[in-house]
C-alpha cells in the first residue's frame, strides 16, 4: 500500500500549481451555531484531496455550500480563478461541480440510462425521448467508467456498488471539473471498493479535481494526494499524504491519538446465552448453527446479502423460522414477535439506524426509553423524572453530544444517533445484544468509542453478536468469528488466530471446513 | 479545549432559545389565526360574540369534535379513518331505533357494542392484516352506509314518546349551566390528550406514526396499537351518535354523511400532520372550533349555508400550504 501511495504522490503536482477550485474563508452560520468559520480549501486538477473530520465537524456543510445547497454567510468560491456564486444546486452542476451523495438518489424502477440522464433526457421531434441517443450516450459514459452492466438494466436489479456507479455516471453527464465523493464506500463491501477506486483514479487521470470525504483512513491513504482536516467547523490544516501517517492525521482530527487494542479480550466465558440449532428461513438462510456465550463477542462476517441480517432478525422474532431452534440460556425460545424477543432479553441494534433504529422526529430522551417504557412508567403513566435519569445515565456514559434531551434525533450526527440506539437497548438490560453494522458511516473517533463500549459490555457479562462487513472491525472486537456465505455458515474461527485470507475465502465460498461446506446450490 | 467547549455550550444555548421561540410562534400560529377570525366576524355581526351564540357554536361543533378526538389518535398513529361518517349514521340510527324497542339503557349498550365491533373490523384489517388504511376505511365508509340502509329499510327512525324518556339529556341537557354535549366533548378531549401525552401507550402511538419500522424494531406491538386506535375512534363515534340521536330524537339514515370530511378538516386546520407521528388533541379542538365559528360567522353574515363548504376548504388548503412553507423554511435553515 505504501508503494501505491508513493507513486500516486509523485503523479501529483508537487509545485504550487493553481487550483481548479478554491474555497476562501467560507463562513456559514445557522441559527445559534457557526457551522463553518473562515474555512479555506482547494482542489487541483488531477488530484484526490481528502477531507476529514469527525461527524459534525462541518464537512458536509462545506460541500453543501460548494454545491449551492447552502448559501454561505461569508467567503468566496473560485472556480478556475473566477469567482462564482452558486445560489442553487443546478448552477453549481452546470459549472461542473458535482456531489455524489452518501444516500443514493436513484429511481429504482427506471433503467440505468434513464437514471443517468434523469432531468436532461435527450429529446427528438419536439418533446419525445430520443432512446437511441440516450442509450448510446449512456453506454459511452459507462464504458468510460469500465462498468460491466448495460444501460438498459433496471436500477432495482443492480447491487449497491453498481448503483453507486450509476450515481457517478450521472455526474459525468455534465463533464465535471470537480467531483465530490461523500463517504462513497459507506455501503460497499471490501470486495466492491477496488472498483470504486479504479473509477476515481480514472477520473483523476482525466484531469478532474476530486474531493474525497471518508472516515476510513486506509482508503484516504490509498487514494489521496493531500488531506485537509476540519474540526468543530474550523480549518485545521492540510498535509501531503505522502509525508504523514494515520496517527498524525487522527491527532489533527480529534486532538488525540487512538489506540486500537487487540490484546484486551477476555478468555473465560460463561454458559451459552444463545444457541442456534439448524436455524432455517426458506429463501434467506439455512441450517445456521452457532452459539454465543456470556461475556463473549462473536463476530459475524460476510458480504451484504449473505443472510447475516436475516439471521439477526429471526433471533429478534421478526422472521418466522421454517426450521431449527433458537435456545436462550439453555431453553428453547418461541419468539413470535420483536415484543416477545425484547421480553426475553434480546436486543437488536439494527443495520439501518435511520429507518429501523430511530424515530427521527422524536427527541433524544423519548427514543432512548422507547424499548423499555415499562421501566420508566407507573400504572401506564410516564415518569418524566425517571426518563430523564435514564437519558442522563447513557448520555454521560457514552458521551453523547446533544444540545439537550429535547433535541430531535434527526438533527444529531451519525455517531451520536448510533449511541442513542445502543443506549436504548442497554436500558432494557438485555442478556443478548446483537449489533448489526454498529459503526457504518461513523467517524473514527466515535467508532473506537463504540468498539470500546462493546468490549466493556462483554466484560460485564453481556453476550454480544456483532455483524459487520468490515474486516478490521470483526478482527478487532471478536473472540470468535462466524463466516457466512450465501445463506450458510461456512466457517468458524478463533478471533485471535485467523488470517485475513482465510476470512475472505470463507465469505466468498472458497473455504471448506467441518462447520459447513460450500456448494454450488444457492440456499433454497 | 476548555474554552472551545465553553463557546460551544454558548452556541447551543442560544440555538435552543431561538428554536424555542420559533416553535412557540409556529405552534401558536393557528391560535392567532383563530383570534383574527373571531375578531373579523365580531366586526360584522353583533351577535357573534354573544355568550349564547358562542355556546351554540361550541355545542354544534361538539359532535364533529368528539369524532375528531378519536380520528386524531388514528392519524397520529400514521393511519386514516374515513369510515366515521357512515359509522355515525349507523350508530345514530341504531340507538334511536332500539330506544323504543328495548329501552334506552339496552339501546345505548347495544349501540356501543356494535360500533366497537365496526372499529374492531377496521383495526383488524389495518392493524393485523396490514391493508392500506385509506382503502379499508373508504370501503368501510361505503359498506357501512349500505348496512344502515339494509337495517332501516331506507326509512328514517325516531323516538315516539319524546317526553317520556331521559335519553334526550345527552343532546339537550345541561349540567351546571353547561350543555351536556360540550361536557362530553371536553371530557373526551381531556382524557385522550392526557393519554397521548403522559402514558406509555401514547408514546407508542407517536412512535408508530413517526416510524412504524423502527417502532417494531423497538419491540412495540404495532398490530395491537394500530388496532386500538380504531377502537378509540369507534368509541368516540359511539359517543357522538349518542349526542346526535338525543339531540334530534330521531335520525335520517344518512345523518353522518360528510362528517368524515368535516372531521378531517378540523384536524388539518388544527395542524395535526396527516403523515402521522405528530399532532395533539388540543390542536384538533381548536381546529374544530375554528371550523364551527367560520360556519356560524358566514351564516350570521347572511351567506347561504353551502358557502361554508367552499370557504372551509379554501382555508384548509391555505393552512396546509402555510404549514408546508413554514416547514420548508425550517428545513433549509437547519443543517443536517
Amino acid at each position: 500500500m505504501s508503494a501505491a501511495t508513493v507513486t500516486q504522490a509523485s503523479d501529483a503536482p508537487g509545485k504550487a500549481e493553481a487550483p481548479i477550485l478554491s474555497l476562501v474563508n467560507i463562513t456559514k452560520k445557522f441559527p445559534g451555531v457557526i457551522a463553518l468559520n473562515m474555512v479555506s480549501f482547494d482542489v487541483r486538477a488531477g488530484e484526490v484531496h481528502a477531507l476529514l473530520g469527525e461527524n459534525g465537524a462541518g464537512k458536509s456543510t462545506l460541500m453543501k455550500v460548494l454545491a449551492g445547497k447552502h448559501k454561505p454567510n461569508g467567503g468566496q468560491i473560485l472556480l478556475e480563478g473566477k469567482e462564482k456564486v452558486f445560489d442553487n444546486p443546478k448552477r453549481a452542476k452546470k459549472s461542473g461541480i458535482v456531489l455524489i451523495h452518501q444516500e443514493q438518489s436513484l429511481v429504482p424502477e427506471m433503467s440505468v440510462a434513464e437514471n443517468i440522464f434523469l432531468g436532461s433526457l435527450p429529446k427528438k421531434w419536439g418533446n419525445l425521448v430520443d432512446w437511441k441517443r440516450l442509450h448510446r450516450e449512456s453506454t459511452e459514459i459507462l464504458d468510460r467508467l469500465k462498468c460491466s452492466f448495460s444501460s438498459k438494466d433496471m436500477v432495482s436489479d443492480l447491487s449497491i456498488a453498481k448503483k453507486q456507479m450509476v450515481e457517478i455516471a450521472r455526474a459525468l453527464v455534465f463533464t465535471p471539473k470537480v467531483v465530490v465523493f461523500d463517504e462513497p464506500t459507506a455501503s460497499l463491501t471490501d470486495h466492491e471498493k477496488p472498483v470504486l477506486y479504479d473509477i476515481i483514479n480514472t477520473l483523476r487521470e482525466q484531469g478532474v479535481g476530486i474531493v474525497y470525504i471518508s472516515h476510513r483512513m486506509d482508503e484516504i491513504f490509498h487514494l489521496s494526494q493531500r488531506i485537509s482536516v476540519l474540526r468543530d467547523g474550523e480549518y485545521n490544516g492540510t498535509v501531503n499524504t505522502a509525508d504523514t501517517n494515520e496517527d498524525e492525521v487522527t491527532k489533527l482530527m480529534i486532538g488525540r491519538s487512538l489506540e486500537f487494542d487487540h490484546a484486551s479480550k477476555p478468555k473465560d466465558f460463561g454458559d451459552n446465552m444463545l444457541e442456534l440449532r439448524g436455524l432455517t428461513v426458506d429463501g434467506m438462510f439455512r441450517d445456521v448453527s452457532f452459539s454465543v456465550r456470556k461475556g463473549e463477542i462473536v463476530g459475524m462476517y460476510g458480504l451484504v446479502g449473505a443472510g447475516r441480517s436475516e439471521v439477526a432478525e429471526t433471533i429478534f422474532g421478526l422472521r418466522k423460522p421454517s426450521g431449527g431452534e433458537i435456545l436462550l440460556d439453555g431453553q428453547v425460545a418461541q419468539l413470535r414477535s420483536s415484543h416477545e424477543a425484547v421480553a426475553q432479553g434480546i436486543a437488536l441494534v439494527p443495520e439501518d439506524r435511520k429507518d429501523q433504529g430511530l424515530i427521527l422526529g422524536m427527541n433524544c430522551r423519548d427514543n432512548m426509553t422507547l424499548a423499555g417504557l415499562e421501566t420508566v412508567s407507573k400504572n401506564g403513566f410516564m415518569r418524566p423524572a425517571a426518563e430523564k435519569t435514564v437519558y442522563d445515565k447513557y448520555q454521560q456514559a457514552m458521551k453523547i453530544k446533544t444540545p439537550g434531551w429535547r433535541q430531535k434525533v434527526g438533527n444529531l450526527s451519525g455517531g451520536n444517533q448510533q449511541k442513542i440506539v445502543i443506549g436504548k437497548w442497554l436500558h432494557t438490560q438485555p442478556k443478548l445484544l446483537i449489533l448489526d453494522e454498529p459503526t457504518r458511516g461513523i467517524d473514527v473517533g466515535s467508532k473506537s468509542e463504540i468498539h470500546a463500549l462493546i468490549k466493556e459490555l462483554a466484560r460485564t457479562g453481556y453476550a454480544v453478536l456483532v455483524i459487520s462487513s468490515e474486516m478490521p472491525e470483526v478482527l478487532g472486537v471478536s473472540n470468535r468469528i462466524i463466516a457466512m456465505y450465501d445463506g450458510k455458515v461456512t466457517a468458524e474461527f478463533d478471533g485471535d488466530a485467523v488470517s485475513e485470507d482465510a476470512l475472505v475465502q470463507a465469505i466468498t465460498g472458497q473455504y471448506v471446513t467441518s462447520a459447513g461446506k460450500p456448494d454450488d446450490q444457492p440456499a433454497a | 479545549m476548555a474554552s472551545a467547549e465553553h463557546t460551544k455550550q454558548g452556541f447551543m444555548l442560544s440555538k435552543k432559545h431561538k428554536a424555542g421561540l420559533l416553535n412557540f410562534l409556529s405552534a401558536q400560529g393557528i391560535l392567532v389565526f383563530f383570534l383574527i377570525c373571531m375578531f373579523a366576524f365580531s366586526l360584522t355581526s353583533e351577535q357573534f360574540l354573544s355568550q349564547s351564540n358562542i355556546m351554540t357554536v361550541v355545542r354544534q361543533a361538539s359532535i364533529i369534535g368528539i369524532i375528531a378526538v378519536g380520528v386524531t389518535v388514528v392519524i397520529i398513529g400514521g393511519n386514516l379513518d374515513l369510515s366515521v361518517g357512515s359509522m355515525l349514521s349507523f350508530s345514530t340510527v341504531l340507538v334511536v331505533d332500539l330506544h323504543d324497542k328495548i329501552g334506552p339503557v339496552g339501546a345505548i349498550l347495544v349501540m356501543f357494542a356494535l360500533t366497537l365491533m365496526l372499529g374492531a373490523l377496521n383495526g383488524l384489517l389495518v392493524g393485523f392484516m396490514r391493508l392500506n388504511s385509506l382503502i379499508v376505511t373508504l370501503a368501510m365508509l361505503s359498506a357501512i352506509q349500505g348496512l344502515v340502509l339494509i337495517y332501516s329499510g331506507g326509512q328514517n327512525v325516531d323516538i315516539a314518546n319524546q317526553s317520556d324518556t331521559w335519553f334526550g339529556v345527552f343532546g339537550q341537557g345541561y349540567l351546571l349551566g353547561i350543555a351536556v354535549p360540550i361536557i362530553i366533548f371536553s371530557l373526551l378531549a381531556i382524557i385522550v390528550q392526557v393519554v397521548m401525552s403522559f402514558t406509555g401507550y401514547g408514546r407508542r402511538i407517536f412512535a408508530i406514526g413517526g416510524n412504524p419500522v423502527a417502532a417494531v424494531y423497538s419491540g412495540i406491538r404495532k398490530n395491537w396499537c394500530v388496532f386500538s386506535t380504531y377502537m378509540i375512534s369507534a368509541f368516540c363515534v359511539a359517543c357522538a351518535a349518542l349526542v346526535l340521536g338525543a339531540r334530534v330524537m330521531g335520525s335520517q339514515n344518512n345523518v353522518g354523511q360528510g362528517y368524515e370530511l368535516l372531521v378531517l378538516a378540523g384536524i388539518i386546520l388544527g395542524g395535526t400532520s396527516l403523515l402521522g407521528g405528530a399532532g395533539s388533541i388540543w390542536k384538533t379542538v381548536i381546529g374544530v372550533l375554528i371550523l364551527g365559528f367560520i360556519q356560524n360567522g358566514l351564516l350570521l353574515m347572511g351567506y347561504p349555508y353551502y358557502t361554508q363548504w367552499l370557504v372551509t376548504w379554501v382555508i384548509i388548503i391555505l393552512a396546509v400550504w402555510l404549514d408546508l412553507a413554514n416547514k420548508r423554511k425550517r428545513l433549509l435553515t437547519r443543517h443536517s
